[in-house]
C-alpha cells in the first residue's frame, strides 16, 4: 500500500479541500470583519443557508444518479405560493400548529407533482433530464406566478413567523434556559439581552441532512442511487428497478425543494413564485463544490453541507467586510471552477 | 452416459424487425460441464444468451430447466431460476466497491432498512475464498481500481454467490492478457467442477480446448453441430463454424 504516490495524495486533498477551504473562509473573516466570529453570526448563517441547504439535498441525489435537475427554484416558488394560499385561506382561530402543518402538506403535495412529472417523463419516456426539467423550471415558474396572480402573497397570521424566525432555546442571564420562548417576564429592551440558541430554519435543516445522509449512505435507495449514476447499463442487468428509482429521485428532488418552499413561508411570511429563483444555481453549485460529479456517481451529503456553507460564509462575509455585494457573485463563480478544476485534477493523476 | 441437461432449448427462434438472428436453435447444458458456445459474428451466440437471460425473450419454442419446461420473460425470472451471466462488458459499477458490486440488486438488509454492510462483506470475501480468487487486495476499493482479470473474477463470483446452477460467461477473457486469462480459464473449470453447467462464449478456440466438455457451434442463426471437446479437432470445428451444414436455407419458407 503505497501512502505517498501523487494519485492518493491527490484523493486525499480532494476529499478535504472544501473543508480546509471553508476553514480558511473562517478564519480569514474572523480576522478581518469584525462580528463575523460571533455566536449571533454564526447561527444567522445557519438559519440563511438553511433554505439553500433542504433544496441540494434532494438535487444531492439526483446529480449522483447522473441527473439534474433545473426545475427546483421554481418548484420552491410553486410550493410557497400553494402553501401560503392553503394556509390564508383556513378560517380565523385555526390553531397555529394546524395552520402550519396545513401550509407543509399543501405545499409539499403540490411540489411533488412536478417531480413526479419530470421522474416518469425521464424514466419512461427517456427524455434528458436536462430538457424535461428545462421544461419543468418554465411550467412551475409560470403555475406559481398564475397561482399568486404575480404578487407574493402575504402570510399574515399572528405567531408564523415565529416558527420560521425563532430558536429553540433561549438564554437569559438572570433567567437561564428557557425552551422555545424567552423566559416569561422579560420584556422590552431587555429582550435584547436574551440570547437566541439554535435557529428554528437550522434545527429544520440539520434534521433533513441526517436524514438525507442516513439515506444515501446507509440505505437500498442510495447504493442504488450511486449504482445509477455509475453505470445504468450495470444496474438494469442487477436487477435495480431503475424507472422506478428514478422516479424517487426527482421527486425526493422536488420534495427537499417544496420544504424549502414552505420553510420560506415560516421565515418571510410570504409565499411567492420567484422566491427559488436565484437558489436553483446556488444549490448545484452547492453540490458541485462538495464533491459531486455531474457525470454521476459521485457526491455526498456532507460535501454538500460543506458547498452550501462556503457559498452562505462568502456571501455573510463579503456583506461583513461592506464589500459591495455583487462581488458575492463573482466569488461563488470562482469557487466553482476552483472545485471543477480540483476534481479534474484528481482524475488525471489517477490515470 | 445420457446425463439430463440442466438446461435445454428446442427450436427457439428469435427475430428482430426484419433480421431472423435465431432459428430453430436445439441448444443444451449439462451439470458439471462447461459447453462452448462458439460462432463467427452475428452467429447469435448473444442473443441466444439473453435469450436465457430473459432479456430478449425468445419468440417461439421450449425452454426446459431441470426438466420442467418454463417460460424466462426477464432477468429477475432468469435469476431466480438459478440463471446467471456475466457479460463480456462487465456489467459492473466502477465507483462502487467489490462489495456493493456483489451484491447490486439483492443488498442484504438489517432491520429495518439498513444495508448490512458486515453480512455482504464476510459473504463477499467467502465467496472469493471458495473460487480461489486471492488476488483482490481489500474488497471495499472501487472496482475503477482492478485490474481486468480481477474484474472479471468478480462478475464471475457475483454470479455464482446466489446459489446459481447454471453460469453464462460471455468472452470472458477477450481483454485479458496472458495469466490473467489463465486466471479466468482455471476459474471458469473449478466452477464446473463444482457442479454448475457453465455455458461459455468465447472466439478463442485454444482457450475452450483448454477448458470446454462439449462445443456447440452456431452459423448464420442456427445450431450446425454439438462436438464432444475430445473427440474432435481445430479443424473441424472450425470448418463448422465457416461452412457447416445449415438445416434450414435463409429466405425459404419457415414451415419448410
Amino acid at each position: 500500500m503505497s501512502g505517498n504516490n501523487p494519485a492518493h495524495l491527490m484523493r486525499t486533498l480532494s476529499r478535504i479541500w472544501a473543508w480546509l477551504f471553508l476553514l480558511a473562509l473562517v478564519i480569514f473573516f474572523s480576522l478581518t470583519g469584525e462580528g463575523f466570529f460571533s455566536l449571533f453570526n454564526l447561527q444567522a448563517i445557519g438559519a440563511n443557508v438553511a433554505i439553500l441547504l433542504i433544496m441540494a439535498l434532494g438535487q444531492t441525489f439526483v446529480i449522483i444518479s447522473a441527473g439534474i435537475d433545473l426545475s427546483t427554484g421554481f418548484v420552491m416558488g410553486l410550493a410557497s405560493v400553494a402553501g401560503a394560499m392553503a394556509m390564508t385561506a383556513l378560517p380565523p382561530g385555526t390553531p397555529l400548529p394546524l395552520i402550519a402543518l396545513t401550509g407543509l402538506a399543501v405545499g409539499l403535495g403540490v411540489g411533488l407533482i412536478p417531480g413526479l412529472v419530470n421522474g416518469l417523463i425521464i424514466a419512461k419516456l427517456k427524455v434528458p433530464a436536462f430538457i424535461v426539467t428545462l421544461g419543468m423550471f418554465g411550467i412551475a415558474r409560470g403555475a406559481g406566478f398564475l397561482l399568486s396572480g404575480g404578487m407574493p402573497l402575504p402570510v399574515s397570521i399572528q405567531g408564523l413567523g415565529r416558527i420560521g424566525n425563532g430558536y429553540l432555546f433561549y438564554y437569559y442571564p438572570s433567567q437561564g434556559l428557557s425552551f422555545l420562548n424567552p423566559p416569561a417576564g422579560v420584556t422590552g429592551v431587555e429582550l435584547r439581552q436574551v440570547t437566541g440558541i439554535l435557529p428554528h430554519p437550522l434545527t429544520f435543516a440539520v434534521i433533513l441532512v441526517l436524514a438525507a445522509h442516513w439515506l444515501l449512505k446507509h440505505s437500498r435507495f442510495g447504493l442504488h442511487t450511486y449504482a445509477i449514476g455509475g453505470n445504468q447499463e450495470a444496474a438494469i442487468r442487477a436487477g435495480i428497478p431503475v424507472d422506478r428509482r428514478t422516479v424517487a429521485l426527482y421527486m425526493l428532488s422536488a420534495g427537499t425543494a417544496a420544504l424549502a418552499g414552505v420553510l420560506y413561508n415560516m421565515r418571510f411570511t410570504n409565499g411567492a413564485a420567484n422566491s427559488g429563483e436565484a437558489l436553483l444555481l446556488d444549490s448545484i453549485a452547492a453540490v458541485v463544490i462538495g464533491g459531486a460529479s455531474l457525470f454521476g456517481g459521485e457526491g455526498t451529503i456532507i460535501g454538500t453541507v460543506i458547498g452550501a456553507l462556503i457559498i452562505a460564509v462568502i456571501q455573510n462575509g463579503l456583506v461583513i467586510l461592506g464589500i459591495n455585494p455583487f462581488w458575492q457573485f463573482v466569488a461563488v463563480g470562482v469557487v466553482i471552477i476552483l472545485a471543477v478544476l480540483v476534481d479534474q485534477a484528481k482524475e488525471q493523476v489517477a490515470s | 452416459m445420457a446425463q439430463e441437461p440442466l438446461l435445454q432449448l428446442k427450436g427457439v427462434s428469435k427475430s428482430f424487425g426484419a433480421v431472423q438472428a435465431l432459428y430453430r436453435v436445439d441448444f443444451a447444458a449439462y451439470r458439471g460441464e462447461v459447453m462452448a458456445l462458439v460462432g463467427d459474428n452475428g452467429a447469435g451466440k448473444s442473443t441466444l444468451i439473453k435469450g436465457v437471460a430473459g432479456i430478449y425473450p425468445f419468440d417461439e419454442g421450449e425452454v426446459y430447466f431441470d426438466g420442467q419446461p418454463v417460460q424466462i420473460h426477464n432477468p429477475r425470472e432468469a435469476s431466480a431460476l438459478g440463471i446467471e451471466v456475466v457479460y463480456q462488458d462487465l456489467a459492473l459499477a466502477d465507483n462502487l466497491d467489490v462489495v456493493a458490486n456483489m451484491f447490486l440488486g439483492r443488498e442484504m438488509i438489517q432491520k429495518p432498512w439498513r444495508l448490512d454492510e458486515a453480512a455482504m462483506e464476510r459473504k463477499a470475501l467467502e465467496t472469493l475464498d471458495s473460487l480461489a480468487v486471492t488476488t483482490i487486495r481489500s474488497v471495499r476499493q472501487p472496482v475503477a481500481e482492478l485490474s481486468g482479470g480481477q474484474r472479471q473474477s468478480i462478475a464471475v463470483a457475483k454470479a455464482v454467490m446466489w446459489n446459481s446452477k447454471l453460469v453464462i460467461l460471455d468472452e470472458p477473457t477477450a481483454a485479458l492478457g496472458v495469466a490473467q486469462t489463465r486466471q479466468v480459464l482455471d476459474l471458469v473449470r473449478r466452477l464446473a467442477d463444482n457442479g454448475l453447467a457453465v455455458v461459455l462464449i468465447s472466439h478463442n478456440l485454444h482457450d475452450i480446448f483448454e477448458v470446454a466438455d462439449r462445443i456447440t457451434v452456431l452459423r448464420l442463426g442456427q445450431n450446425v453441430k454439438e462436438f464432444i471437446a475430445a473427440d474432435t479437432t481445430h479443424e473441424e470445428v472450425v470448418h463448422a463454424i465457416t461452412a457447416g451444414a445449415l438445416r434450414h436455407v435463409p429466405g425459404m419458407v419457415k414451415n419448410g
